[in-house]
Parts: C-alpha cells; structure tokens; sequence
C-alpha cells in the first residue's frame, strides 16, 4: 500500500506542530522518521493515523485522498498504529486482546468465537514469523511478546502500513535485533512501515529512507547508503554534535558508598532487590544497566531513602544511611535526579522557579521562619535558569510545560547547585534530545570528576558504555555480571541484561565481583529471547 | 487539550514556540499581566451566573399562571406575551437584588449568611489544595457550634475574654474533627470522602445526644434547645438595629489568613505541592503524612469556626438544625470560588445575596424562595462543567483550563 502525507500543516495555539511536510512510503518500504522529541513526528503519525485532522495538506492511501475522521476510518483504510506505550488489556488474554473492538461472535447471544480468532492469530503468527501463545495473558508477557501482540493486533486487522511509535524504547538488545528481523519481513511481504525513533544506530540498520524532522519541518531525506550517524544527528538537532561523552580516566579515591546485603521489596511485596553487595569509590561512576523491571527502581529508591530496606545497610562514606530520609540525605549531600521526572523530580504546575527550591524550600535564604522570600527565590531561579541554560519563557512558566529536556535541566540544577558526594541519576537522559543528553552527560562526568561517587541507572546501553568506569547488570533482583575496564562490551552487558551470567557469558572471566551472578546460574533464560540462546561467546 | 498520546510533544514543541506552552500562550513574552489573569479567571464564573439566572428566568416564567394565560393567547397579542414575561422576570430579580444588596438592612443580611459561608467554604478551598475533597465542613461546623457553644453559656467572663475563648472552643471542635479524618487518611489511607462524610452523621447524632444532657438544656427542660449563649458572648451587631455582627471580620481575617498562609509561608509551599504532586513531596523531603493530617484539622479549624459564629452570632441558642446544610452549600461556594480565598469570599456573598434576596422576593412577588435553589445549583452546575459554559459561549479552551483542572481533579486524590 502506498501511503502518502502531502503539504501537511498542523497548528496548535501559539505553535506550528508541523508544517507543509510530505512524505511517502511505499508497499515493501521501511521509513524512518527521525528528530528529536518534540520534533513533530508523533504528531504527524497522528495525523495518519486519524486522532488529529490536519489544518493543510492531504493523506493520500494508493494515490487517492482519503479523510479519517477517527482512528476507526484509518484502520478500515488499512492504516495500524503500535503505540509507543502498549494499549493492551492487562487481563485479557491475547487472542482477547486482538479481537477486542473486532468480536467475531456465534449465534444471537454473541458468544464471542475465540477459536476463530486464536486460528488466525496462529496462521499471522507463522506467516510473519510473530510467535506469541493466543491463551496467554498479557500482564504475564515480556515486554517483548507484547510488543509483538501489538503488531499481530495491527495485522490482525488487515493494516497494510504499520506505523510503529519509538518501538524499541523498551527492548532489550537483543529484543530489538528481533524486532529489527520481524519489521524487515514485514516490509518484504509487502507491507508498509513508518518507524518513528529518535535512536540513530536503528534508523541506519533497518530503514530504506529516511525523513529527518526538526521543528515540525523535514530538514532532510536520505537513505543509510547515503548518510552516517554523525550525518544524521547533526541534522536533528542542526549543528554538528559530538556523539561520545569527552571523558577523563576515573581517578577513584575511597570508597563513598557501600551497600552490604541489601534486599528490598517492591510495591507488591515481592524481593525486588536480593542481597547486593556493592560499592562505589569516590570519583567513579558505576553503572547498573538492565532491562527495565529488575529491581532497578527500588534499589535507587532505597538508598535515596524513598524505599525501606529489607534487610543490609547502607553507608554513605562511613555513615548508616540506611533508613535515612530524603531530607536527612539531602543535607549529607547527596544527589537524586529520579526515574519518574514528572511525578518525583517536578511539581509540574509550580513556576520552575519554585520547583528549583523544591528541597530547599525551607531554608535560608529562602524562607525567613515560615515566610518564604519570594525575591530570593526569584533571583535564585534567574541564576539557575542562565547557568543551566534551561530554555523556559520566564521562571514563572510551569515546569510541566517545559520540553523534557529542559525539565531534566531544572532537576539537575536544583540537585547540583551544592557539591554531592554521592549522585544518584536514574535513567537521566530518557527521552531526552542529543543536545540535552549531552549536557546533560557532561554535568554527570563534571560531577564525579569533583570527586563525588555516582550511581547512574540505565536502561539505555549507549548511555551506559558512554559513562561508566564500572558496569553492573541487574536481573531479576541481582546483579548478573559486574565488568570493569576491557571487559565492558555492548555484547556481554547484553547477554548478562538477558540473564546469562557472567560465567556463561565468558568463562574465562570467573573474577571474584560475579560471586553474585552464580545463583542466576540454573535460571532459565527469558524464551523470547532465542538470540541470546544460542550467541554465547 | 491536545493529548496525552504523545509524550513529550506538546513541551518540546513550546519549546520550538520560544518556550510557550499552547495554553499559556498570551504574549510574547509569557507572563501574563496580572489584571489579565485576574479577568479571564472571571469569565467562567461570571458566564456561569449569567446562564443559570437565565435559566431561572425561564423558570420563573414558567411558574407564573399570569404570564403563562398571556402565551396561551399569543397569537392573539403576541407582545403582551412577551412583556408579561419580561415583567415578572424583572420584578422577581429586581425583589431578589434588593433583597440582597438594595439597602443597608438588606447588606446587613447578607453579610449575615454569608459569614459562615466564607469560613466553611474556606474549609473545603484549603484542603482542596492538598487534593482533600473535604466533604465534611458540616460536620466539623457541628463541633465547633457543640464547642463553642459550650463555653458561650458556661463561662461567666467579661466578653473581651469570652468571645475569643468561645471562638477558639469552635476552632478547636472543628480541628479535631477534621484531624480525625487527617490522620485516618495519613496512617491508613482512608479516603477522606468516606470518613467525611461518615463523620458527618456522627456529628449530627452527637449534636442531638448533647441537646438531650443537661449539660446542655437549661434545667427543667426536654426541648432539644440549649441555655442560651451569655449576653456577652454574643458577636456584636456593630449596625444599631441590623442583623450582621462581627463575625464577617473574623471571616474576613480568615480570607487574608488562608491567602497569606497559601501564598507566602512554607506550610503553604508545602500543603500544594502535597496536592499536586505527592510523589514529587516525598521525594524533596516533606513529611507528606503530616502534612495531610493537618491540612484537614486546619480545615475542620476553619469549618469549626463557622459553626461557633452560627451559634454566638445569629442563633444565641444550639438546636438540632443549627447548622442546616451550611458544611454543604460550602462546597458550592468553593467550587465557585475555584478554591481561591478571594474567590470564595465573593462566591459567598454572592450566594449569602441570594439567600437573603430571596425572601424579599418571595414578599414582594410570591415566587418561592426555592426558585434561588434552582439557582444556585444551575451556578454550580455551569461551573463544575466548563466544558458546558464553553461550549454555549464557544470560549476557548485557555481560558477554562484552570476550572477544568479544578473540577476533574475532586475526589481523586
């Protein structure tokens, strides 16, 4: 099917989301969209996909104008949509999932014909190499299973185009190599797809031509043949950009935080975190990598003291900080920039001005007794804003309408206006533009430089192996793998993100920091993950 | 609003737009002048009045047997239709606003009703900062009326002592009550909706037990009234000869107090970032708990004296019905308010006008009192719907996002 977006134009008050764009995909053709967050490409997808009605422009399926009022009309037209968050029903099984707003059903009570739909959900399954069981519940799929559930649930519904929100913001590696596999047979059985992302290495991998978008405005078309990465990003953002941090060697001193057989239980009462042992040197930056959902949350929030330990402690340069409030942390220097920016890092309708003195609301000179003093605070932010160079129309804007990376601005001037001693950044530079990130990194790398311990959490492997002296794996609980130096590879801290141990792994690397990983040893590895099977070194 | 499908998008594209978020977006430079705010804040508000007088003038109409003999002869005079109809709209809301505000007497009444009204929607408005939906204003009202009370016809003192011990005694009756329903919410997480108004009932039975002591009744009696309230504890009409006392300036005081506290303290900081983001409270630092806790008491507080300005000001006397609906008419007056101190005093005047407008109007045109009911509750209809208001005036979206964000977020906590 061939799609085409010509001369669309989409406005919101005070702001052109995209203007005068085109673009065309044929049957048998992957196209990436890339730019930067709020770039305009979820926006124009949208638009494809009937949820916004252009101001401009026409949506063209095989050379002909068509009008979608609603997503309803796009999907008759043979347009699918994978979201970037899922929109499955946790507690339907697939086979449910996939009928759902499409029941076939048996005689006059409407008994819904499962069967039929488990029979074509199987014969999508084999066709497109998409295997997932019909009968399984969503809540109990990994990630990756469900992201497939939501493609079948697309093809399920006869789409000819696949629009594919930012697929792989929840993939493991090896998870996405699949998925890279799965969209290319897609394409070759004459499919077409629109690939949203803003990650560069995919575009070049899987995508036969690419539009970049940047302000709402395509900026450039290429193909990979064409390009380079470096190409790429200096086209979304619009200036030539530096893609690797610029990174002294670590001069570790001594050990800042220690954590001795920390276990912690998540909301649900369930052993998140088991018995880690770790420490970390001041001046070094150990990373725990991981695929989301393996603990990750909870140890962070245990030791900036959101989360009770179970049993273990904490020490933050000899002192037991382990049932330490946040408040207490705070004046013993340490450092949060949390993983839920909106609901933790930000009160998204106060002013940034006074989400810059979100702790320190209290203190002089900022509140004289109860009386807060609003001059200083003002004057505070105006300091902050320039030196951190947040982009923000005024301090009094609301922080909740900042773009994301200049959200992360605000929380990391706020958390680095005094020196820490330990820095805690989960997940810092999440959906966050090269720009961002990379200052973002740079303030990071300064900080360990100036001699504080940092903990960064990553899901992102480029961030890990762009800042890390020192990586940690976590699965399920654990850390599968401790690696150092040389031993730091996108490969082995993808095995060990699968659940591979360090052993198996590489059997020669038997050093004493994967004590830890020797009881993952007999743990079946995740099924969806065939790659890491069968690829040990 | 533009959607929540696509994260990151609207900010980054402000971004784009020199940092203006679409729905800030006013001048090039972001803020808002304060006068502008303040007007467009209005306008739902306002619209809102608007509507729902017209709506009960079409009610009016409707329930005049003159007015509506002159439509069944409509094709025969079709004017007189009309200008009968006119009329008796006119004379009703022309009685209704001299009843209210035509004259010093009809100030005075208004000003009377609306005193409570001021304090217990101030109870509603401030824990609603901390996202509390405080259900509970009439209960805590209850209290603070059985406290208040108590001191008012117990204590033999001067009145320079004794109103502000019977104040106090109201204050305190209300702050326990809410607090209850504070650190139930605090330590078990029990939603303040259902022990509010749980606590409403057990209020209301309590007030009954008491007017059944003889703690309370004078001796001899078995009527649920209480021993009247010493002269010198009752609120001083500073008006020879009308009704309104000084409760209004106490009322008035706890507009500024609310305000101040809200805007300049750190409790203030605190109570709001605790009701708009608990997770974000947590993580700098605060004791969200506590905080919780006590922006309920502080409301039962505020709510507790009211009751007691009840009791020691137009009443003198504890009865069962002393408090009526007050604790829930506050709730209107809030939402009107949108939860600003100013704003909840004006809403309260404005229906503490058209408590005392409607009997006036009722003597002078023998429409029912409960044509202001319909009223009332047609403001607040309009107003806890600004999507209906936009909708008929075709308003845009910006200006109304304040109420919506106001409405959709009661009880949600």
């Amino acid at each position: 099917m061939k799609v085409e977006l010509r001369g669309i134009t989409k406005r919101f008050p005070g702001v052109i989301a995209n203007e005068d764009v085109n673009l065309s995909v044929n049957s048998g053709e992957v196209l990436a969209l890339l730019g930067e967050n709020g770039a305009g490409k979820s926006t124009l997808m949208n638009c494809l996909y009937g949820l916004y009605k252009p101001d401009e422009g026409a949506i063209l399926i095989n050379d002909q104008i068509v009008d979608f009022e609603t997503p309803g009309d796009a999907m008759a037209a043979g347009i699918g949509m994978v979201h970037q968050h899922f929109m499955l029903v946790p507690v339907f099984t697939v086979a449910e999932n996939l009928m759902l707003g499409n029941e076939s059903v048996n005689g006059p009570l409407g008994v819904l014909n499962l069967g039929d739909a488990r029979k074509r959900i199987n014969d999508l399954s084999d066709k497109y190499n998409l295997p997932v069981d019909p009968d399984a519940l969503v809540r109990d799929l990994p990630v990756g299973v469900e992201q497939r559930a939501e493609i079948l649930k697309a093809l399920y519904r006869d789409a000819d185009c696949l629009i594919l929100d930012e697929p792989t913001a929840v993939l493991t590696p090896d998870e996405i190599a699949e998925l890279e596999k799965v969209i290319r047979e897609l394409a070759d059985s004459g499919k077409s797809i629109i690939f949203i992302t803003h990650k560069l290495g995919e575009v070049m991998r899987i995508a036969d031509q690419i539009v970049v978008l940047r302000h709402g405005k395509v900026v450039g078309r290429t193909t990979p043949e064409d390009t380079t990465e470096l190409g790429l990003a200096s086209m979304m953002v619009g200036r030539d950009v530096q893609l690797v941090v610029d990174k002294p060697e670590a001069e570790p001193g001594a050990p800042m935080l220690e954590v001795r057989d920390l276990s912690v239980l998540d909301d649900r009462d369930a052993v998140a975190v088991e018995s880690l042992d770790f420490e970390i040197r001041a001046g070094e930056i150990l990373a725990v990598a991981g695929v989301q959902g393996n603990g990750q949350t909870e140890l962070v929030e245990a030791i900036t003291g959101m989360r009770p330990a179970l049993t273990g402690s904490i020490h933050l340069d000899g002192e037991d900080i382990t049932s330490a409030t946040p408040r207490e942390l705070w004046t013993r220097d340490l450092g949060h920039i949390p993983e839920d920016r909106q609901a933790d890092g930000l009160v998204e309708p106060f002013s940034v001005a006074d989400n810059l003195v979100l702790n320190t609301y209290n203190w002089k000179p900022f509140a004289k007794g109860i009386l807060r003093d609003s001059s200083e605070v003002r004057s505070h932010a105006n300091q902050l804003v320039e030196d951190f160079d947040v982009r923000t129309a005024s301090i009094d804007t609301h922080a909740g309408t900042l773009s994301g990376g200049n959200q992360q601005k605000v929380i990391v001037a706020r958390e680095f206006t005094h020196s820490s001693r330990l820095l805690v950044a989960a997940q810092p530079t999440r959906g966050l533009d090269v720009g961002s990130i990379q200052y973002i990194h740079g303030r990071i790398v300064a900080e360990r430089d100036s001699g504080a311990a940092v903990l960064i959490v990553s899901s992102e492997l480029d961030e890990v192996l762009a800042l890390a002296d020192r990586v940690a794996v976590m699965y399920e609980g654990r850390f599968s793998g401790m690696l150092e130096g040389d031993e730091i590879s996108r490969n082995r801290i993808g095995l060990l993100m699968a659940g591979r141990t360090g052993d198996s792994v590489d059997s020669q690397d038997g050093d004493s920091q994967e004590r830890d990983s020797q009881e993952t040893d007999t743990r079946e590895p995740p099924t969806q993950d065939p790659a890491a099977n069968g690829s040990t070194e | 609003m533009i959607d929540e499908d696509s994260p990151g998008m609207n900010p980054g594209l402000a971004e784009a737009a020199s940092g203006e978020f679409p729905g800030e977006t006013e001048n090039g430079n972001g803020r808002t002048p304060r006068w502008r705010k303040f007007l467009r804040s209005l306008k739902v508000p306002a619209l809102a009045i608007f509507s729902a007088l017209f709506l009960g003038g079409i009610l009016i109409i409707l329930t005049d047997t003159d007015v509506l003999w002159a439509w069944a002869r409509f094709f025969n005079d079709p004017m007189r239709a009309l200008t009968r109809s006119w009329e008796a709209v006119w004379d009703a809301y022309s009685a209704l606003f001299a009843g209210a505000f035509g004259s010093l007497s009809a100030w005075s009444e208004t000003l009377l009703r609306a005193t409570p009204l001021i304090l217990a929607g101030l109870a509603v408005a401030f824990a609603f900062k901390a996202s509390l939906f405080n259900i509970g204003a009439n209960g805590q009202m209850i209290l603070g009326a059985i406290f208040s009370a108590y001191v008012g016809f117990t204590f033999d003192v001067t009145g320079w002592i004794l109103v502000p011990l019977a104040l106090a005694g109201g204050v305190l009756g209300g702050f326990l009550w809410g607090g209850i329903a504070g650190v139930l919410k605090a330590t078990t997480g029990a939603h303040e909706v259902i022990t509010t108004i749980m606590l409403n009932f057990i209020a209301a039975f309590l007030l009954a037990y008491f007017l059944t002591t003889d703690t309370f009744l004078p001796s001899g009696s078995a009527n649920p009234i209480s021993k009247n309230m010493l002269e010198q504890a009752r609120l001083h009409r500073f008006i020879g000869g009308e009704r309104v006392d000084i409760g209004i300036f106490v009322a008035i005081a706890a507009v500024v107090l609310v305000w101040w506290v809200l805007e300049k303290s750190t409790l203030g900081f605190q109570v709001k970032a605790v009701g708009l983001s608990p997770d974000a409270a947590k993580y700098s630092g605060m004791k969200v708990a506590l905080i919780i806790a006590l922006t309920l008491a502080a409301a039962g507080g505020l709510a507790g004296l009211a009751g007691a300005t009840v009791v020691l000001g137009a009443t003198g006397v504890l009865t069962g019905g002393v408090i009526g609906n007050l604790g829930f008419d506050a709730i209107a007056v809030a939402l009107l308010g949108r939860s600003n101190p100013w704003g909840v005093l004006a809403a309260a005047i404005l229906f503490g006008g058209l408590n005392a407008g409607a009997v006036n109007m009722q003597a002078e045109t023998q429409i029912p009192v409960d044509i202001v009911i319909v009223i009332q509750a047609l403001i607040i209809l309009f107003v806890a719907a600004p999507g209906l208001v936009r909708a008929i005036y075709r308003i845009k979206k910006v200006d109304t996002e304040e109420a919506q964000s106001f409405t959709s977020s009661w009880g949600s906590s």
